[in-house]
């Protein structure tokens, strides 16, 4: 299944005119029990495509809210092969929703490319993205993932020009992520204006989807990106309820997913 | 003046990815990867130029006060009744320690690709303060980040470096020490991409600035191989250098590589013990290879491949990574690495002071541990060189407060 359910989902919401609405939540985050129940709910919500972040403790290009997360899921405990458990038992509950996982390269490293790639496929995984892991450094990395039909996604920024697109947009499936400004996640706001014309190029030059993140945290601004990209990636935004209702727990959950179905509603009525 | 940049005959690492053998490579967020290769290609281009070269020695001249002296440590040689003991004098350096020639060697390159505003990271505050002093000397906002922790323990370095006019953040994500004062710095890189400098002190993080910092630093093992060859008429039998990043120990082993002869011996901070978990900070000795802050190499980490903080009494130690290179070097062989203790770092910081007049930095303290075993290694008659890397006066407080002595109103 893997990339073919990727490809799929966006094929199903081009022909409907929508843009897809993807969300971030952190594995683990509070704890992995809660984390489950949040990533379950995600789809009746409203979105289409699940970012699933995996925790590690020197998230470089994050903004204090993803760290905090991160800090959080590693206090609860979490181990990557419990991201892994909560992928499979959301797989048993949901088969369309591309789920992908979203970290840094040492738990990778740790785990052995062919062995953290197989655990993917077998979780039902379609995608990773590691923040760290340039096209310089991924040959590897891209060889089991190739092997296990788990796409690699990478991510175009501001700062990309017409030359290294060349190099992102190689052995890239799925999507690609444009990170819609240079920074950290969830402090900058996207000004969806000023990127339509990049975001355009890397469509052109990679003939895949383009999904936008890093600087959405409003149905206003996420509803801006869908009018001009192929999908609109929230994270902090959820993340926040998530830290705003602690200790509740099941608040979080309700919170998070209310969350997420205004954004999607806004996300899947933009072009309308 | 040319040669610094000049390689050995035989030793060529890195290869052109920034490799060193498994070790090293480019493992940044895709925002940074295009500054990274305009940095990489300032540098090769900046190596090639005379000009460059010259001011770099003439500023480590007039400025810093190189060449720093080889010294004869003759009471702690008769002390440990083996071979000769030579210092290079590091700790006599403007800004006392070995990390002033780096930050001369950045700042120019800053200068030469039109930056106009710098950020750096520090443990103890040393790296900081050469970074804030080569600002003040070419006018540029500097801002630095150091874990809060640090900030609370190395007070008088904070203070240093706002007399200098740079701007400390104190860093309070993590456990607020150094390696989540470098996050903080990659995330200001990050956000500040177009015209910002990264001055990263120590010979680790991302191709080039392991080779970068390694070639600005080996103007300590240069000066050294001449200085030896003057006074003894020999190279010597051994050099040995305390790694925690590992910047001045790459600086004096780098120019020593080819020469088969010469025993290189890098000391690990071993904190508490290896044997106790979480609380050494011996990367290569008590840790595995893996990725941290942009490069491939020996790390601190656990079984799910979460960063440990480690430990060191030594706060310019205390970080959980080491420079690629010297992943390379304990690879191949070439390099020998051990490790101390706190309280053998504290036994030699005393015993130098008492014998030598010298107070050592606790990170020296600990090259200065193991080089009784490596004088007596060698024997008499033999001679070995030790990186006495920065000075001691920063760390009075941490000694004095780890013998249980009170310091009153200092």
């Amino acid at each position: 299944m893997s990339v073919a359910r990727i490809d799929a989902r966006f094929a199903k919401l081009k022909a409907e005119n929508k843009s897809a609405f993807v969300s971030y939540i952190m594995a683990g985050d509070p704890d992995v029990e809660t984390s489950f129940e949040i990533l379950k709910g995600l789809p009746a919500a409203g979105v289409d495509i699940i970012e699933l972040g995996f925790p590690f403790s020197d998230p470089m290009a994050e903004g204090p809210t993803i760290q905090l997360a991160a800090e959080r899921s590693l206090k609860a405990g979490t181990k990557i092969a419990q991201v892994f458990e909560l992928a499979r038992r959301f797989r048993e509950t949901d088969q369309d929703t591309p789920l992908i996982l979203m970290g840094y390269m040492n738990p990778v490293e740790n785990m052995g490319y062919e062995g953290f790639a197989n655990a993917c496929a077998e979780a039902g995984i379609d995608g990773l993205i590691v923040v760290d892991c340039p096209p310089e450094e991924a040959d590897g990395l891209s060889d089991a993932l190739d092997a296990a039909d788990v796409a690699l996604i990478r991510l175009a920024t501001p700062t990309t020009d017409a030359a290294r697109l060349q190099t992102l947009i190689k052995r890239t499936k799925g999507f690609i992520y444009y990170v819609s400004v240079a920074g950290v996640t969830g402090v900058k706001e996207v000004d969806a204006g000023g990127i339509a014309a990049e975001v355009a190029k890397v469509k052109a030059a990679s003939g895949l989807p383009v999904v936008v993140g890093f600087g959405i945290r409003t149905p206003e601004r996420a509803a801006e990106v869908a009018r001009i990209a192929d999908a609109a990636v929230v994270g902090s935004a959820l993340v926040d309820e998530i830290k705003k209702s602690l200790p509740e727990n099941a608040q979080a959950v309700t919170k998070v997913l209310e969350t997420a179905r205004v954004l999607a509603q806004a996300v899947h009525q933009a072009r309308v | 003046m040319t040669d610094t940049h000049s390689i050995p005959n035989h030793y060529d690492m890195p290869d052109a990815k920034g490799r060193f053998g498994d070790f090293g490579g480019l493992y940044v967020p895709e925002t940074l990867m295009p500054l990274v290769l305009e940095l990489n290609e300032a540098w090769e281009d900046a190596k090639k130029d005379e000009a460059f070269w010259a001011e770099f020695h003439s500023l480590l001249k007039y400025f810093v006060g190189r060449p720093s002296p080889l010294y004869y440590a003759e009471r702690l040689t008769q002390h440990f009744g083996g071979a000769k003991i030579y210092f290079k004098r590091e700790e006599l350096n403007h800004t006392g320690a070995h990390k002033i020639n780096n930050c001369i060697g950045q700042i120019l390159l800053a200068k030469r690709m039109g930056r106009k505003r710098i950020i750096a990271e520090t443990g103890a505050g040393q790296h900081g303060v050469a970074s804030a002093t080569v600002c003040a000397r070419f006018d540029l906002p500097c801002i630095v980040y150091m874990g809060a922790l640090d900030v609370e323990r190395q007070k008088p370095n904070v203070f240093r470096m706002n007399l200098l006019g740079a701007e400390v953040r104190p860093v309070t994500n993590g456990n607020g020490t150094l390696k989540d004062a470098m996050n903080e710095a990659l995330r200001d890189w990050v956000t500040n991409v177009h015209d910002t400098y990264y001055m990263i002190g120590t010979a680790a993080g991302m191709h080039p600035y392991p080779v970068m910092v390694r070639d600005f630093q080996s103007v300590i093992g240069k000066e050294t191989k001449e200085q030896i060859l003057e006074l003894e008429g020999r190279l010597p039998d051994a050099v040995i250098a305390a790694v925690g990043g590992g910047s001045n120990a790459i600086g004096l082993f780098h120019p020593f590589i080819d020469d088969d002869s010469v025993k290189i011996v890098g000391v690990e901070a071993a904190g508490h013990g290896l044997e106790v978990y979480n609380g050494h900070a011996a990367s290569l000795n008590g840790g595995r290879p893996g990725v941290l802050h942009g490069n491939r190499t020996y790390l601190l980490q656990d079984d799910d491949g979460q960063i440990l903080e480690g430990h060191s009494i030594s706060a310019g130690l205390d970080y959980p990574g080491i420079g690629p290179e010297h992943a390379h070097l304990f690879d191949t062989g070439r390099a020998r690495y051990v490790t101390a203790t706190d309280k053998e770092a504290l036994e030699a910081f005393q015993l130098t002071s008492k014998l030598e007049g010298i107070i050592p930095a606790l990170e020296s303290s600990h090259a200065i541990a193991r080089v009784g075993d490596l004088a007596k290694e060698v024997g008499k008659g033999g001679i070995v060189v030790l990186n006495l890397s920065g000075r001691g006066d920063k760390d009075i407080f941490t000694v004095a407060n780890a013998l249980g002595q009170q310091m009153g109103g200092l």
